[in-house]
């Protein structure tokens, strides 16, 4: 007798949000994550590639090394990104904005930033330092720069939530609504940007991630609830598509970056580092990431792979 | 599933004999039914009620344990699908594969290196926990001899890798005694494979060709009287283990499917040469529901990644994970070096010691004891106040460490600070950052208005 296994199937799906000017889209799927047994996926979770508005001397050889050519310059940085890696989209970050660091001004990222989204042609989604009030003037010079690209903007958080969504609401772009790593705080969030009027499917969910060792098991949590929450429960404020912010927050872990000469139980710091970032990507993947932002080559390769491999 | 009362009445005598102590049958079988009785109380009761009752009270995935003494483990009786639902109970664990084809020095620096493979992580300790011998020889006497040097190394549970019942046999002679976990029994040797477990009392794996066969074989090994056993639907490409884990996972708890109410087993080693895809296989394998996870190579590098993993996911995510509470040097303090005080919640500990490394200030972190919750949490829980944290700074021993009397507390809970001074009226009270990525730069204002 043949063995038949349990199926969970539902009406409900996650929310398909455009990006971009393209054909690209993200979410859409009515199945927890690679759940393709009992329903879809139509559009591919998807990689995006961290780049920096600045030289960040202060990261580790092991992820400094691979990027070596391209860390000065953001434009040579998204494209390599692009051509080379197969970035889905680029994450440019505005970090050097951030008041308490380098404070560049307002027209110094706007440059920067319509330089980026003119040399490529895959979507862009732009954060700020996440100060406060300097993102909300930034996300506004940001968002009318790039009118008609639809450009992902933010993070918007509870206290610029206003600034950023009418940022987006009057140049026509997509927020990603950032809380910190709880189901009804991300809920209320996208409630209170769809009251202000930014349409909900242009909408992403970023519940805060923590990398492997440092608080991955909340995010893997929150987003498995919130993707539960979705499609078995029919929740519409839970329906937006989900990012995982793992390049970042994997290269700030000690185990990632400290070298076994230090630390020579660990092994070769920069294979670990690497691995590092993948687990980290894969088991948000797995917990329902609909977007990953990644900043290792290798890494980036490696959980390609595993998104192909998923849906092949 | 457990029965009810009027359940086991029926399975009993209902003779009202009165031995077990209660006046009648029904009375005992509402005892049993709520757990304040036992069976063995009625002498008069058959086996088939027995059998009945004990398969009633059986988790839905059954626990086994592979090797022996200290490096034994145990893993199945998981009990939902989702973390958050409730605490996954046995973790993951990882096994490193060698080869009765490596040269002598091969294997022992592999076995040497899946030894080391252990690490302690916020109190606890990960580890490789399984050999995965395979024999490729073909030959029983090359794969003895490698099961005896390995038995001479280390006494790291072994899984045996083997399809064929008499190469099995030889070296069940050598190793038999430290229970190992027999790989595997299929469709094909599953009467000779399955008659040398029994006879042995091991640990059996069985292999099917994708689920319908995993079944099949599982009922008949069932029938074959084996109860511990571990699954390996066969699949060998990452979409198909990640699917039949799954549905394994849910037939065993939501269908109450016996044949497959076992812990799984995944072989991403089997899979793949490419370490890193290797790598990330095993990442989805031990978020979805492998019991265990054979590797290729004991590279710790690699190993833990993985097991750090294995910590997150297998958590309780009712209780924090929590550090010990005393002062911790980041980097070499000394005398003159800034004293900070926060939670033991193991974030807030990762997370503050973290941006204190990257400031190069070295400095004295004291952890108070806040029944691991975060700085605001535990404020508002009454576990990092005044009280407490001058207790904890009177007995730490702190102040015989430097030649200072300044304290920094974390900027979320700045309200504290005068009662804190009348608490420890010989340290002057400073107010850190709110948010740890602040650390760094007040550290280094720090050092810089003092010198």
């Amino acid at each position: 007798m043949a063995f038949e296994s349990v199926k969970e199937t539902t009406e409900s799906r996650i929310r398909e949000v455009a990006l971009g000017t393209g054909e690209l889209k993200v979410g859409g799927e009515n199945v927890l994550a690679f759940h393709l047994f009992e329903g879809e996926m139509p559009n591919r979770p998807l990689i995006a590639v961290e780049v920096y508005d600045y030289y960040p001397e202060e990261w580790s050889d092991a992820v400094k090394e691979p990027l070596a050519d391209v860390l000065s310059d953001p434009v040579a940085w998204a494209k390599k990104a692009q051509d080379e890696w197969g970035a889905d989209l680029i994450a440019l970050r505005l970090k050097s904005t951030d008041p308490k660091g380098m404070d560049r001004s307002l027209e110094e990222a706007v440059e920067t930033v319509k330089a980026v989204v003119d040399a490529v042609n895959i979507p862009v989604m732009i954060y700020g330092s996440e100060d406060v009030e300097k993102d909300g003037e930034v996300m506004k010079a940001v968002a009318a720069a790039c009118e008609g690209k639809n450009v992902i903007i933010g993070p918007a958080l509870e206290d610029n939530y206003k600034t950023i969504g009418a940022a987006a609401i009057g140049y026509n772009h997509t927020v990603a609504a950032k809380t910190p790593i709880d189901v009804n705080l991300a809920k209320q969030l996208n409630i209170l940007l769809s009251n202000l009027g930014v349409d909900t499917e242009k909408i992403l969910i970023d519940p805060t991630t923590g990398a492997l060792g440092y608080g991955l098991e909340y995010t893997y949590s929150v987003m498995e609830r919130l993707k539960i929450a979705a499609l078995r429960q029919d929740d519409s404020m839970t329906q937006m598509p989900l990012i995982a912010d793992v390049g970042t927050e994997v290269w700030k872990a000690k185990e990632a970056k400290t070298p076994a000469s230090e630390e020579p139980l660990w092994g070769d710091e920069k294979k670990r580092g690497v691995i590092w970032e993948i687990v980290t990507a894969t088991a948000l993947l797995m917990a329902g990431a609909d977007i990953v932002i990644m900043r290792h080559p290798d890494a980036i390769k490696a959980v390609r792979k595993v998104i192909d491999n998923m849906l092949s | 599933m457990a029965l009810s009362g009027l359940d086991i009445f029926k399975l009993l005598p209902k003779t009202n004999c009165g031995e077990c102590n209660l006046p009648t049958c029904l009375a005992f079988a509402m005892k049993l039914a709520g757990g304040q009785a036992k069976l063995e109380d009625c002498p008069y009761v058959s086996d088939e009620a027995k059998a009945a009752l004990a398969d009633a009270a059986a988790p839905p995935i059954r626990g086994i344990t592979v090797g022996k003494g200290d490096k034994q483990f145990k893993i199945g009786e998981e009990l939902v699908l989702f973390r958050h639902e409730k605490r996954f109970i046995n973790p993951t664990a990882m096994g490193v594969r060698v080869s009765d084809a490596m040269t002598e020095d091969e294997l022992k620096s592999a076995v040497e290196k899946a030894k080391s493979d252990s690490w302690e992580r916020v109190g606890q300790r990960l580890e490789v926990k399984l050999l995965a011998v395979k024999c490729e020889t073909g030959e029983a006497g090359k794969f003895t001899s490698c099961l005896e040097t390995i038995k001479g190394m280390c006494d790291l549970a072994i899984m045996l890798m083997t399809d064929d019942a008499e190469i099995m046999k030889a070296a069940v002679d050598v190793v038999g005694d430290l229970n190992p976990l027999l790989y595997c029994a299929t469709a094909e040797n599953l009467d000779s494979m399955g008659a040398l477990a029994k006879e042995k009392g091991l640990p059996l794996v069985i292999r099917g060709e994708g689920l319908s066969s995993l079944a099949e074989i599982s009922e008949k090994a069932m029938a074959m009287d084996l109860k511990d056993l571990v699954l390996d639907p066969g699949t060998r490409k990452l979409k198909d283990t990640f699917e039949a884990l799954t549905a394994i996972r849910r037939a065993a708890l939501i269908s109450k499917f016996k044949p497959f109410g076992f812990p799984t087993i995944a072989l991403p080693c089997e899979e793949t040469d490419d370490l890193f895809f290797e790598g990330a296989s095993a990442a989805v394998y031990i978020a979805k529901y492998a019991d265990i996870v054979v590797l290729s190579n004991p590279e710790a590098w690699m190993h833990y990644p993985l097991q750090v993993e294995i910590q997150n996911i297998y958590t309780d995510p009712q209780k924090p994970m929590a550090v010990d509470s005393k002062f911790y040097e980041i980097g070499t303090p000394g005398p003159d070096s800034p004293v900070l005080v926060t939670t033991n919640f193991s974030l807030t500990y990762f997370i503050v010691s973290g941006e204190i490394e990257s400031s190069k200030v070295d400095s004295w972190l004291g952890i108070v004891d806040s029944e691991g919750q975060s700085v605001l949490t535990a404020w508002a829980a009454g576990k990092f106040v005044p009280e407490t944290i001058a207790k904890f700074i009177n007995t730490s021993g702190i102040a015989e460490k430097v030649n200072h009397r300044k304290l920094i507390i974390p900027g979320y809970v700045a309200q504290i600070s005068g009662e804190l001074d009348e608490e420890l009226p010989e340290w002057e009270i400073l107010i850190g950052p709110r948010e740890a990525s602040d650390i760094p730069v007040y550290l280094r204002n720090y050092v810089s208005a003092g010198s």
